[in-house]
């Protein structure tokens, strides 16, 4: 007896949302590198499935089922390309060739995973940032166009138009779907995992359950770090990059208050942090630092854990983090690295050592047009009760800030240092 | 796939080196298309002379128009080519890299047309 036509189309759905991506990954190159051609063969192969499995019943193999359906309409549709059949002749005795015949399939539990391919060819340097990023929501993580543009509050035409040219300069360039050589691995790899951590910081600064339709992006960059850590386990920041997620996504529910107002690191309620993302991410931060000298995602989470390990801001081992800051700047030199620095170093040494480390930082061009210089020196001279020089230093901040959360809470930090009153702009 | 690489520098950076770098420069190049001669990527490639022998063409309602010059104004003027075969962008990419001119200039890295 078949199976109802209903329970087909919800093994259907859940073998595309699981499987998709490892699908897509062996069929793109056979498809001559053209991921649209790929993406629409898996699409009909599913179509043809719905039709076919409650008549036939659900095959023994139904992912097989579908890479080898997909892979026949891709195969038809290059076949009426007469340039496809050129090539062939040409191509015909080079091993290794982007047309060569595809390989025989193994059962499902043991079909190849190249989605880490997939990943690099979406993240290629070739292509814009904001392309790889949309692409790789899209081909990777197989979010819908309509997901990803409401995620990035796109218009999903404009994000549609976004996928389709980043296919095309992939196809005609020749973008290659394979793991770079051993001297360009290092390269192309921060280059994926700076679209992890960018998708992350997308959904960390979106302020959570105003809109329920939005896909959960640091969920998907944690997913994603977790496939590159699987892939290349023995990549030092790719540990330390799925540690800091961890670490970050466990304060999420105590980052602001119900009104959606920021709240500072030290008045959050610590016993609402996530104490199973911060385990998970201790595991892989020990991991990162087994595999060599820590990278700036390292250092970034093991900031992040001296942080989550102090049961309260006082008893935050602030000299360790200092340190950190130190290490971090040397890996990874950055104006904001040295402000937080300084920070730290007000913690550890008190507000006038901060004061003063902040002090060569005045001139810095990248900070200028950023708040994070005034609203810090505002915040240590505050403390020092120097009240007129800190309201100064929050109205410089109030005039650069971009985020309403953090505007609100410089206007409350101006009032409380006797500045002006809630109305000024 | 077949890639054009072109060759990209500011004409007053060559003008201003001296005869040993230009020595160099040209000692660069010669190894570079040796290399990729025997590698077999080599399909062709030329120097152009300077930029104020260019004439850009454009043809607007018909009628053909001749300007005196390359089609923009910019700092960077187009030096030469080379036209390579070779396995995809990251190995184009990888053989513009070695452009002697790459230290100094810009290679621009452009796809051939496949008609089909």
């Amino acid at each position: 007896m078949s199976p109802p036509r209903a329970d087909i189309q919800a093994l259907l759905a859940q073998l595309v949302r699981e499987r998709r991506a490892q699908m897509l990954a062996l069929l793109v190159r056979g498809a001559g590198g053209d991921l649209e051609l790929a993406e629409d063969a898996l699409q009909q192969a599913v179509v043809a499935a719905l039709e076919r499995w409650p008549v036939d019943g659900v095959p023994d193999q139904p992912v097989g089922w579908l890479v080898r359906a997909a892979r026949n309409k891709t195969i038809d549709r290059l076949r009426r390309n007469a340039t496809w059949r050129r090539k062939q002749e040409v191509l015909q005795h080079e091993p290794g060739a982007r047309f060569a015949p595809p390989p025989e399939l193994p059962d499902d539990d043991h079909l190849p995973d190249e989605r880490l391919a997939l990943v690099f060819a979406c993240c290629h340097p070739a292509l814009a940032l904001d392309s790889r990023i949309a692409l790789t929501l899209r081909v990777v993580c197989s979010l819908s166009t309509e997901e990803i543009a409401r995620a990035y509050l796109a218009d999903p035409r404009a994000m549609a138009q976004r996928l389709v040219r980043a296919k095309q300069k992939i196809r005609d360039a020749g973008i290659p779907f394979e793991i770079p050589g051993r001297a360009a691995l290092p390269e192309r790899l921060d280059a994926v995992l700076h679209v992890v951590y960018l998708v992350f910081s997308e959904g960390h600064a979106a302020t959570s359950g105003a809109d329920l339709q939005r896909v959960d992006l640091c969920e998907e960059a944690i997913r994603l770090a977790r496939l590159l850590v699987e892939q290349v386990p023995t990549d030092g920041e790719v540990h330390g990059l799925l540690a800091l997620l961890l670490l970050h996504i466990s304060r999420r529910n105590t980052r602001t208050d119900a009104e959606g107002r920021l709240i500072l690191l030290e008045d959050q309620d610590r016993r609402r942090w996530d104490r199973r993302a911060i385990s998970q991410g201790m595991v892989r931060l020990s991991k990162a630092f087994t595999c060599g000298p820590p990278g700036a995602y390292t250092l970034q989470a093991a900031i992040a854990a001296e942080h989550a390990i102090a049961p309260t801001p006082e008893d935050t081992a602030w000299d360790r983090i200092v340190t950190l800051y130190d290490l971090l700047g040397r890996a990874a030199p950055s104006p904001v690295v040295a402000l937080n620095r300084a920070v730290a170093v007000a913690m550890a040494h008190g507000p006038e050592a901060g004061l003063e480390a902040l002090d060569p930082l005045v001139d810095d061009p990248m900070l200028q047009r950023s708040h994070l210089l005034p609203s810090a020196r505002a915040d240590l001279l505050r403390r020092l009760g120097r009240h007129p020089e800190a309201a100064e230093a929050y109205r410089e901040a109030l005039a650069l800030v971009g985020t309403d959360p953090e505007r609100v809470f410089l206007l409350g930090r101006l009032a409380e240092v006797g500045g002006t009153d809630h109305g000024e702009p | 796939m077949q890639y054009l690489l072109l060759i990209y520098e500011a004409e007053s950076v060559g003008e201003a080196m001296s005869d040993q770098e230009k020595a160099e420069m040209f000692q660069g190049y010669m190894a570079f298309t040796e290399h990729i001669r025997e590698s077999g990527e080599w399909l062709g490639g030329e120097a152009l002379t300077p930029v104020h022998t260019a004439t850009s063409v454009r043809v607007r309602e018909g009628r053909t128009r001749l300007t005196d010059g390359p089609f923009a104004e910019t700092r960077e003027q187009l030096g030469g080519y080379y036209l390579v075969e070779c396995k995809d962008l990251d190995r184009a990419n990888e053989l513009a890299a070695m452009i002697p001119t790459a230290k100094t200039g810009t290679i621009e890295v452009r796809p051939i047309m496949k008609w089909e």
